[in-house]
């Protein structure tokens, strides 16, 4: 046998002594060489070892003749019989006529029985073995660190849904179109300036800001420094979290804006009348020409 | 063939015509392997996976999804809803481009003549104008949405600019938008927003020269929003949604679970 590393052998021997159910040492100084293996075993010992097996009743089989009349490799005879006799946890047949390893599977008893050197359960002379030498974790050409999730496909649960919400969607905004038109007022008249002149909607916001502060204030500094704010959440909130419960300020500051830029938005839009100045919608009427059709 | 009133005759010539068609070559060509229009694929999880990778639809959507971004409650279909009105408002935006002309008088009374002499025409423009707002809304609570989900933290920043980026187009394109009608409402409107943009320092002015076409807005105003509203921000926004599109798969899908 090939002289193997230390270490390798260890692992080896753990791992057999661990399988039969024996000292390690014992199979360490197997392995080693410095204790005979079964099939190297001198006949004295070898001899020994197989009386108990015979005077205990056990068949005594000529593996050379059975060899001869089955046409069967002796080798593999042997191999046979101990692998039953592993697995059965009973005594190995005593062979005639050659050199006997007697060493049960189960083998705490035989020892005990003879006295001699331990018997050990290693293959006869001839048979060859495998063992586990090392397990080599290989890692993965590609590295996958993501652990497994738990996915859908595509179609047909997210698709249908989307297809759903697409034609409720339209469904919505054609019945809308239907029955109200969008306006169209008077031709465009330069001379002719309508009280209040309102922005497009979303940007009522910001005129009602003009009614706060100066339009350098209002209608640039604020809006393109929310702008830039915005953009620069990402890079600002450096909390990893998403959940809820750990990110109370971000959602808290970011509400703030929202609800504000609403009901500034809300408030130009309804509450601002002639010269842009406060009204009540619901005393003074509405002065929102975007939905000037609905309102009639 | 045909059982006694005849019916039985024509449905089956029918159904066989069907199927002839679903497994003639022309059919086999259109419908790639996997499609449920195929009379060969039924419904295996190899085939649903095929459905979306042998489909135009594999640039927008991966075959699987987690499966909390699939429930409804977590993105309220917004982002999707907001693409899906940029294309009903490219279409009906088509439409009205046959009838409309970005000069002066002209424009108004085309308007006035889409409600009058072409067939749906109220109706298209009337889908087109509540459609952009609409979208303008979706975009905005899009945004909400995912600032709520935290769904811009990596490795999502990007995108997240991406987002702000389509919103501002989203209000340009509106706005832009807002003053083809050339009724008072349009100019005024118009008049009062680009009058916020002209107090911005040190280019304001010449920024809003530009883009009104002068020092205040006058009928070359029209043709100049026209063309940056049918072409050159649509264009613009094409090309900011195809990163952002591409963004989301690259970045991982969906974001959370929370």
């Amino acid at each position: 046998m090939a002289q193997l590393p230390e270490n390798l052998l260890r692992r080896s021997a753990e791992a057999r002594a661990k399988a039969d159910g024996r000292p390690f040492e014992v199979v360490m100084a197997e392995m080693k060489g410095e204790a005979p293996p079964a099939g190297a075993a001198a006949a004295a010992p070898a001899a020994a070892a197989a009386a108990p097996v015979a005077a205990a009743g056990g068949p005594v089989r000529d593996l050379d003749a059975e060899s001869a009349k089955f046409g069967v490799r002796r080798t593999l005879l042997e191999r046979g019989m101990f692998a039953r006799a592993r697995k059965d946890g009973t005594a190995v047949p005593a062979m005639a006529g050659a050199v006997a390893a007697a060493a049960p599977a189960a083998g705490q008893a035989a020892p005990a029985a003879v006295g001699g050197p331990p018997p050990v359960s290693g293959p006869p002379p001839g048979v060859r073995t495998q063992r586990l030498l090392t397990v080599v974790k290989a890692g993965a050409i590609q590295g996958t660190t993501r652990e497994p999730q738990d996915k859908v496909n595509v179609w047909p649960h997210l698709l249908a849904i989307e297809f759903v919400a697409l034609l409720v969607m339209l469904a919505l905004l054609t019945l809308m179109s239907a029955f109200i038109d969008a306006p169209l007022l008077e031709f465009a008249n330069f001379n002719e300036q309508p009280n209040p002149s309102k922005a497009p909607w979303y940007f009522l916001g910001l005129q009602e800001l003009l009614a706060y502060f100066d339009p350098q204030v209002a209608g640039v500094l604020l809006p393109t420094f929310g702008m830039i704010a915005l953009m620069f959440i990402p890079y600002v909130d450096r909390n990893p979290s998403v959940r809820p419960s750990d990110r109370k300020l971000a959602i808290a500051i970011f509400t703030v804006f929202f609800m504000a830029s609403s009901i500034l938005t809300i408030f130009g839009s309804f509450f601002r009348g002639p010269g842009f100045n406060f009204v009540f919608p619901w005393r003074d009427g509405i002065f929102f020409d975007d939905l000037k059709t609905l309102l009639e | 063939m045909a059982d006694e009133n005849g019916k039985g005759g024509v449905l089956t010539a029918v159904k066989g015509m069907g199927s002839h068609l679903r497994n003639s070559q022309v059919w086999n060509s259109i419908f790639r392997p996997g499609s449920p229009a195929r009379a060969d694929s039924g419904d295996t999880p190899r085939n649903r996976a095929y459905v979306v990778m042998n489909n135009v639809l594999y640039h927008l959507h991966p075959v699987k999804v987690k499966r909390h971004g699939v429930k409804l409650s977590y993105t309220l279909c917004l982002g999707g809803l907001s693409f899906f009105l940029f294309i009903l408002l490219t279409v009906t935006g088509i439409f009205l481009m046959f009838y409309y002309r970005p000069t002066s008088p002209a424009a108004y009374f085309d308007l006035q003549a889409l409600a009058t002499d072409v067939a749906f025409g109220q109706l298209v423009r009337n889908m087109h104008r509540w459609g952009a707002h609409l979208m303008v809304i979706t975009v905005f609570l899009h945004m909400t949405r995912v600032f709520y989900h935290g769904a811009y933290k990596p490795p999502r920043e990007f995108n997240w600019v991406v987002g702000i980026i389509l919103l501002l187009l989203t209000l340009l394109l509106s706005f832009t938008g807002y003053l083809l009608p050339w009724d008072q409402l349009a100019l005024w409107a118009v008049t009062v927003g680009s009058n916020m943009g002209a107090y911005a320092p040190v280019f304001g002015e010449q920024v809003s020269f530009i883009l009104v076409g002068g020092v205040q807005i006058t009928a070359d105003t029209l043709l100049r929003f026209y063309v940056l509203h049918v072409l050159f921000l649509p264009f613009v926004i094409t090309i900011f949604m195809a990163v952002h599109f591409w963004r989301v798969r690259k970045d991982g899908g969906i974001s959370g679970p929370l």
